[in-house]
């Protein structure tokens, strides 16, 4: 088992996402560092992928400026290497299926388990394809992230009773992106989540503000936000470490506000 | 325990979103209770005849077989359909089948239009609502067929992401069907993506064959030598094939759009260039870096102008039943225009590809051999091109 656990053991977390490489990798180290030190409980560092079919404009644009910028799988791992030597919370990997499957999945896990990473989020990697991969994961330690979508409706049971590390809960219909108003009962698929299984799980995409943060934290165990922190890397660039502190100081002070 | 579906050996699955599972689980449901379902059938059939104008023709090139002085040479007159492709084969057997299932909107992805053409026309007569999308560079290749959606009656949507052109329009109906599940099937145009696409599509092209098969028996009392077929996703490269798959002696040929040429990066030939993935739903050969980056294709062809190939044709490179063979556009473009003038039909540029390489195989083959090539869709829509091509300013 990973050490993913570690994220959720003190009350509920919030987990920002950056693609690593947008606009550069020293900036992506930089912001890593800045929301570990204000409270992010796991960071989920986006391997950039060409076409990331489930992603709205706004990750779409930092694959696209992160690819630009020359980032490739390797210098990702070099630069969770580095963080490494001084950044202890848990991280994860989200990625597509062909970045890790053209790696060659036996080698990209071991250079997860050598670099510290927990696990891996595949978001086109549904329950039946996983197999492929959990077992080389499994391996060395690093878990396969599920995730359960507004329509998963009778698989929420069959996903919960296998899943490992945390599971992703998807808010909304659609791609990620900030969203005005989440209308699914996220209570509901909780509820199920939890009479199969003591995994954690998170809720993520259309989160960007820290009443929705909080709301959805108060009924999981945490809150994932991508595309708001991507804008703000969009807005300030190379100088928007400060920045995603401070945001992510006052994500994490509304989910522990969280009942 | 997992279990994954779709497999053509090592290739096919559904590589795609949670959100899409039970979809795409819905509509394996509802295929495979239509499939058998005699009502639907007559329905499809009735269709596919008195509106499409199926069968279509199985042409003897008498001119063009006499010219290249070899084997006999026929050609499956798709382009002659209703539409004027064989997209409107899947495409009917698609928006009947959504149709029962009780979705009211229809959206597809298109390369040359040919595919959005054939949905918008399905939802105009199905009185369904259709959303097309199409790479923004292809919008511009291909105005008329967007005016021709525009006028049947469907949104069309420019697509500006990546190289915004057909891979690009797949990624963005897969995202819009996220969006909007319970109302909409995704009419996919190809041999691609998750499972049950792929065989759902080949069932509705294999018309092609089994047509194609009782007319070449009739006409030659045997099966042909070969069959030649362009392949971009592999739609009417499977459909051509299908009933032939059996029969070891029929040498099955797809012929792959090598653009400027397979040692160049300007090339969309997926098979003699590419490696194996997983992209768009499906395990295949893709054109792609190697850390599995998709990469930016081209062929003259817009439908032929796509870095992946369907998972059953990679099955059939792997074990060796069916060649894939590069046809660059330059040969692409000699054979629109031989075609035009040894027959008197002027052929798609994708069927073009199809065109050239039987032009280099028949004049080697004896003249009591047989080949046939699938003509996939009438070329009007790319005479401006073509003329452009050839240094001739017009446009349409």
């Amino acid at each position: 088992m990973s050490n993913i656990r570690n994220a959720f053991a003190s009350g509920k977390a919030f987990i920002p996402f950056i693609t690593c490489g947008d606009p550069d990798i020293e900036t992506t180290e930089k912001v890593i560092r800045a929301a570990a030190e204000n409270g992010a409980d796991l960071i989920e560092i986006g391997i950039p992928f060409s076409d990331p079919t489930a992603e709205g404009p706004v990750i779409q644009g930092a694959n696209i400026r992160a690819l630009a910028g020359g980032v490739t799988t390797d210098k990702v791992f070099e630069m969770v290497a580095r963080l490494r030597r001084d950044v202890t919370i848990p991280m994860v990997f989200m990625t597509y299926a062909n970045v890790v499957f053209s790696y060659d999945a036996e080698r990209f896990m071991a250079r997860c388990c050598e670099t510290g990473i927990g696990g891996i989020i595949l978001p086109d990697l549904p329950f039946e394809e996983k197999e492929e991969f959990s077992a080389v994961a499994k391996q060395y330690g690093i878990d396969l992230i599920s995730l359960i979508a507004p329509t998963s409706a009778q698989r929420i049971a069959m996903i919960a009773k296998e899943a490992e590390g945390f599971i992703y809960v998807v808010s909304s219909l659609g791609v990620t992106g900030m969203r005005s108003e989440i209308s699914t009962n996220i209570e509901d698929i909780v509820k199920v989540i939890r009479e199969n299984t003591d995994v954690p799980c998170a809720v993520g995409f259309g989160i960007s503000r820290p009443d929705q943060a909080k709301a959805m934290a108060a009924a999981s165990d945490g809150a994932i936000v991508g595309s708001a922190v991507i804008r703000i890397l969009e807005q300030y660039g190379r100088d928007a470490a400060p920045h995603v502190g401070e945001y992510v100081r006052e994500m994490k002070a509304a989910v522990m506000s969280a009942e | 325990m997992s279990q994954s579906k779709g497999r053509f050996g090592i290739h096919g699955g559904q590589y795609i979103p949670e959100t899409l599972m039970n979809a795409v689980i819905e509509l394996e449901e509802a295929y495979e209770h239509y499939k058998n379902d005699p009502d639907f059938n007559r329905e499809l059939t009735e269709l596919l005849n008195n509106y499409a104008g199926r069968p279509s023709l199985l042409y003897y090139a008498d001119k063009m077989t006499r010219d290249l002085g070899g084997a006999k040479i026929y050609l499956k007159r798709e382009d002659l359909n209703h539409t004027g492709s064989h997209k409107i084969n899947n495409v009917l057997g698609q928006a009947l089948l959504a149709k029962k299932m009780g979705k009211t909107r229809l959206i597809a992805e298109t390369g040359a239009g040919q595919h959005g053409v054939a949905t918008a026309t399905a939802a105009a007569l199905l009185g369904m609502e259709c959303v097309v999308f199409m790479g923004e560079e292809d919008t511009k290749r291909q105005a008329l067929n967007v005016y021709r959606m525009k006028l049947l009656g469907s949104d069309v949507i420019p697509v500006k992401s990546g190289t915004a052109t057909l891979k690009d329009a797949v990624s963005e109906a897969m995202r819009e069907w996220t969006t909007r599940i319970s109302d909409t099937h995704y009419c996919l145009g190809s041999v691609m993506g998750p499972h049950p696409f792929p065989t759902i599509v080949r069932d509705f092209q294999a018309v092609i064959s089994r047509e194609s098969r009782a007319q070449i028996l009739e006409a030659e009392g045997r099966l042909p030598d070969a069959v030649i077929a362009c392949v971009g996703g592999g739609s009417n490269a499977i459909g051509s094939f299908y009933h032939y798959i059996p029969d070891e002696g029929v040498r099955l040929i797809g012929c792959e759009a090598a653009g400027r040429g397979i040692d160049t990066f300007e090339t969309a030939a997926t098979v003699n260039t590419g490696r194996i993935g997983i992209f768009h739903g499906m395990k295949s050969y893709f054109c792609q870096d190697e850390y599995g980056q998709i990469a930016p294709v081209y062929s003259i062809s817009a439908g032929l102008d796509y870095p992946g190939v369907g998972p059953e044709h990679a099955h059939l490179h792997d074990i060796g039943r069916a060649e894939y063979v590069p046809v660059t556009d330059d040969e692409a473009v000699d054979a629109f225009e031989y075609l035009s003038r040894t027959e008197g039909i002027i052929p798609a540029i994708e069927s073009a590809h199809a065109v050239a390489y039987a032009k280099k195989l028949a004049p080697a083959m004896d003249k009591d051999k047989i080949i046939i090539i699938t003509i996939s869709g009438r070329g009007d829509k790319d005479c401006a091109a073509i003329a452009r091509y050839r240094g001739e300013d017009i446009y349409e």
